[in-house]
């Protein structure tokens, strides 16, 4: 079990293109950390750096407590999944789990013994005689990570192990690696693209866009509270909307002037945050699910009414998705199946303006 | 959509004659591809099953032919036997079997790990290696076989099946390194990242993932290699010119036509018997064969 | 680690500024050397076995029949003006061409009729037409030998059966080249054949299927789709099979031996017949290093087809 730090890590490739531009990061011992970002973000690349797989331009990595720069991947003691499993097509199931510490030269019994306890973990104690061809999707997902527990290492490392799958397994192998996790409890490192893997696994959330990191939390505190219009619009599906807006001064209260000329009172509690930025340009930053229809008795405070009218409505059974066009802005709103709607006919909505965001669109850093 | 739905018992009668034409053609176009194909394979088969017939047939039936030489009146194996008993083709059939197999093992390891080199681990100046096997690929012997005479016969190894073991890499090796690169190439490079995680070193990467992985490729190309060496015949012919040190190619053409009519049944006896054993490989293992062959263009 | 001991051996090629702090560069550094060992025996083999031998060629080629003498060009001046070789010129020209020809259309109409029988028989079909290809070709050439025997032909008994007369395949030049281009394109035709089933099966059959809906008749999918799709295959195995043609010797050698008079001699039994059989090293040397320049414009057309492709795939 180890710690792993990233000091001011640095790839550059030939060329001098940056893939990772020097990101620190600490990552405790027994937590699961998820890397997430659009493709190209880096998130791999530095996944491979702590695997070893790749070179460290400049910067140090730490697994344990020691620099592990120069140490080939073998001597790091780490695992990894990988996205296409990786698994070797020769071998058994077994061979393939058993690889690793046979290489290491550990005692038959003992990796007998590792084996099948992995084994039953993974519940595949009925395929280890099977051939990698010979498993479904799933499966194959489970030898990878049974390869990984065997080697009982400091570090596990995933690289997007769930993109192969379709969707509903993915599902059924999040909660699988979650379940692995809390019985074997070994430092994780988790490359994802997507937030809702994201959302569900890590203990800390990392998320990354052209090689630098945005913003580390835990998952609500990124949903709630995100750094950046990238945080913003990356965490939360469907995405989060953003409006051009002027923030305008009125009287004793701000209010958000969205295009249209429509008017949205800023919660008094915000006043005091947003007042250094009134009479400019911003971004108006509210999620779909905090864009209603206008229900009866509703309590919540800093509700603001609007009509808008929207062009498609997509009903997705437990939820419709209205989406509007705000002169060249989508926006789209969350609505109950039941309320009524349909395109060109205008639609009363409820905006909860205390889960509103503002974005200095200089910056495009959160207010 | 609404228009046939409109008009559907004009659409109908129309619709089952382009059914019946359709039916039609497709049968002539059966018909003609199975012509083709009887008449091709008449064609191909031919001269080894009139070898076969030959070497059936007695010196005298060939010598006074009654009426067609397409049948055998009174087959007998002797033609088969006399070789059989000639020490000097059992000689042949030895060489022919220790160059091969020298020159199967050469070319095998020199070209698997040149593969795994070149597909894998790259070193300064391994593209330029990659094209130069092409290029090397493109080269006939016969273009190579007169300085090559000079260079075998500088090092005393005309007459000799080592001379032989010397010079074949050159007709197999380039291909054999070509199309293994292709089939390391495609193992995907996740496979190296994880033995490399699971602590293997470059040796245990190469015997214990890629070899059994790639081993269609093996295969493949230790057929080509054999197939080659076995049917070689420009460098024997040049460099071998004593009948105990000649392998079966050359042998069988130089050494069993004896001007005279009577031997061709013991000729054709003796090409067949040579021709065997890339035979039985291909009938056994057509479909590697065939990767083979196809891999060298498809790959590259 | 024995590292320093290998590290040193790398000499240039990893050509990274030396840094012994970092190890992992010196693990990159050391797989390189490992990478070019175990390139060695291969380079050795191209260098030692194909590069030198050719340079070595050139060298011989300016020589003089003792090989005492440096005549510069002089063997080339007299191959060009001698009669017999501006026929060989001309006959390996000849041979090469119309077999390449010959093999290519005969293999496309066979891959063609062996793509459209059901895939279940298609096995076997494949199986007996490769056999000519499998057949070492110095041994199947003997067969034919014997089937153009003058006295025994059992070909012109075939044709007399028939009614029409016999042909003296051997004994008179230009049946002898047509029975040279005849034997070749029966070996050869099978690999033409198996290298355009590859390709036809590689198109996928949606493409026919939505040409079909497009309108197209069949030949118009052969035009528009087939023919496209196997472009680079059909290029390269043709190149291929032009170089492996034109520097052809066992089936010239078993069937005619250049005769009757010289006159079906290609390049490579002409080399073999003036450098090996008549002692004449330097001169066999210039008759097979005419082949060269004819080699390097094919080469240069199939790397850059397969460069192209890989451009285009990339």
């Amino acid at each position: 079990m180890a710690q792993v730090k990233l000091n001011r890590i640095v790839k550059e490739y030939e060329g001098g293109v940056q893939a990772v531009k020097g990101i620190d990061l600490d990552i405790a011992d027994h937590e699961f950390v998820v890397l997430v970002g659009p493709s190209g973000c880096g998130k791999s690349t530095t996944l491979r750096m702590i695997a070893g797989l790749e070179e460290i331009s400049k910067g140090e990595i730490l697994i344990g407590g020691n620099v592990v720069n120069d140490i080939p991947p073998r001597d790091r003691d780490i695992a990894m999944v990988f996205q296409n499993y990786a698994l070797y097509p020769h071998m058994s199931v077994y061979d393939n789990m058993a690889f690793g510490l046979m290489l290491r030269k550990f005692p038959k019994e003992e990796i007998r013994r590792r084996v099948e306890n992995a084994a039953r973990i993974l519940d595949i104690g009925m395929l280890l005689d099977r051939k990698p061809k010979a498993l479904s999707g799933g499966q194959r997902q489970r030898v990878a990570m049974g390869r990984a527990i065997v080697r009982d290492p400091k570090v596990f490392l995933f690289d997007e192990p769930l993109s192969n799958l379709d969707a509903k397994l993915r599902v059924q192998m999040r909660t699988e690696i979650k379940k692995v996790h809390q019985t074997v409890k070994t430092t994780t490192v988790y490359v994802t693209h997507d937030q809702v893997e994201a959302m569900t696994l890590a203990d800390r959330v990392v998320v990354m866009n052209h090689g630098v990191i945005e913003q580390v939390g835990p998952p609500t505190e990124l949903y709630h509270k995100p750094a950046t219009k990238f945080v913003a619009g990356f965490i939360g599906s469907p995405a989060m909307n953003f409006i051009p807006a002027k923030l305008a001064n009125g009287g004793a209260a701000l209010n958000i002037v969205l295009p249209g000329g429509i008017s949205l009172p800023v919660p008094e509690a915000r006043a005091k945050r947003y007042a250094g930025h009134a009479g400019k340009e911003v971004l108006f930053g509210i999620r779909p699910e905090h864009l209603t229809e206008v229900r009866p008795n509703d309590h919540r405070p800093n509700l603001a009414h609007l009509k808008l009218t929207p062009e498609v409505v997509e009903p997705m059974g437990m939820e419709t998705l209205a989406h509007i066009w705000l002169e060249g802005a989508e926006v789209v709103a969350r609505i109950d199946p039941s309320v009524p709607a349909e395109p060109g006919r205008a639609l009363p909505l409820a905006a909860d303006m205390g889960q509103m965001h503002l974005i200095d669109p200089q910056t495009d850093r959160v207010i | 959509m609404s228009a046939t739905a409109a008009t559907p018992s004009a659409a109908i009668p129309g619709l089952g004659r382009r059914i019946g034409s359709l039916r039609k053609e497709r049968r002539w176009a059966l018909i003609t591809a199975y012509i083709s194909l009887i008449v091709a394979a008449i064609v191909m088969l031919a001269p080894p099953l009139y070898m076969l017939l030959t070497s059936l047939k007695t010196s005298a039936e060939i010598s006074n032919p009654v009426g067609t030489p397409w049948i055998v009146r009174n087959p007998t194996l002797d033609n088969y036997w006399a070789l059989i008993s000639d020490p000097m083709f059992r000689g042949f059939f030895f060489n022919s079997i220790k160059v091969t197999v020298c020159v199967v093992v050469l070319t095998m390891v020199i070209s698997v790990f040149a593969a795994f080199s070149l597909a894998r681990m790259k070193f300064f100046g391994s593209q330029v290696l990659a094209t130069g096997v092409f290029l090397t690929y493109l080269v006939p012997d016969t273009l190579l076989f007169i300085p090559l005479y000079q260079i075998v016969g500088a090092l005393g190894l005309l007459n000799s099946t080592w001379g032989l073991v010397l010079v074949y890499p050159t007709l197999t090796v380039p291909f054999c390194t070509w199309i293994m690169i292709g089939y390391f190439a495609s193992i995907p490079k996740e496979l190296d990242e994880a033995a490399l995680i699971d602590g293997a070193n470059w040796m245990q990467m190469l015997t214990k993932i890629f070899i059994p992985v790639a081993l269609p490729g093996i295969i493949a190309a230790t057929i080509f290699a054999f197939t080659v060496s076995w049917a070689a015949f420009v460098y024997p012919t040049a460099f071998i010119t004593r009948p105990d040190e000649m392998p079966l190619t050359i042998g069988v053409v130089s050494q069993l036509i004896r001007g005279d009519t009577f031997a061709w049944g013991q000729l054709m006896a003796g090409a067949l018997l040579a021709a065997l054993p890339p035979v039985i490989v291909y009938a056994f293992l057509m479909d590697y064969y065939i990767a083979g062959l196809t891999a060298g263009a498809t790959k590259g | 680690m024995a590292l320093d001991a290998t590290t040193v051996t790398a000499a240039g090629p990893a050509a990274a500024p030396a840094q012994p702090r970092l190890s992992l560069q010196r693990i990159a550094r050391r797989r390189s050397t490992i990478a070019f060992l175990m390139a060695l025996p291969l380079i050795a083999v191209i260098a030692g076995l194909v590069a030198w031998p050719a340079g070595y060629a050139i060298y011989l080629s300016t020589l003089n029949r003792r090989m005492t003498e440096f005549i510069g060009l002089g063997n080339f001046q007299i191959l060009l003006d001698s009669e017999t070789f501006q026929m060989v010129i001309w006959q390996s020209c000849i041979f090469a061409i119309s077999a390449v020809v010959l093999k290519a259309l005969l293999g496309f109409w066979l891959a063609h009729m062996l793509h459209h029988i059901p895939t279940k028989g298609q096995r076997i079909w494949r199986g007996l037409l490769l056999l000519p290809w499998v057949v070492p070709p110095a041994l199947s050439t003997l067969g034919w030998w014997w089937m153009f025997d003058p006295s025994y032909s059992s070909l012109n008994w075939l044709l007399n059966a028939i009614g029409a007369p016999s042909v003296p395949w051997l004994g008179e030049p230009w049946w002898a080249r047509a029975s040279v281009i005849i034997v070749n394109v029966w070996a050869g035709t099978p690999f033409f054949m198996i290298m355009y089933l590859a390709a036809l099966k590689s198109v996928p059959d949606q493409l026919y299927e939505a040409a079909a809906i497009d309108g197209a008749t069949g030949w118009q999918g052969l035009r528009f789709v087939t023919l496209p799709m196997m472009r680079n295959i059909i290029s390269i195995t043709v190149l291929f099979s032009l170089i492996v043609t034109f520097a052809n010797y066992d089936i010239v050698r078993v069937l005619t031996n250049g005769g009757p008079r010289d006159l079906t001699h290609v390049f490579a039994s002409y080399a073999f017949q003036v450098g090996v059989l008549s002692g004449n090293i330097p001169r066999g040397a210039a008759v097979s290093l005419f082949m060269f320049p004819l080699l390097a414009v094919v080469a240069f057309f199939i790397l850059r087809g397969v460069n192209q492709r890989n451009r285009e795939m990339a």
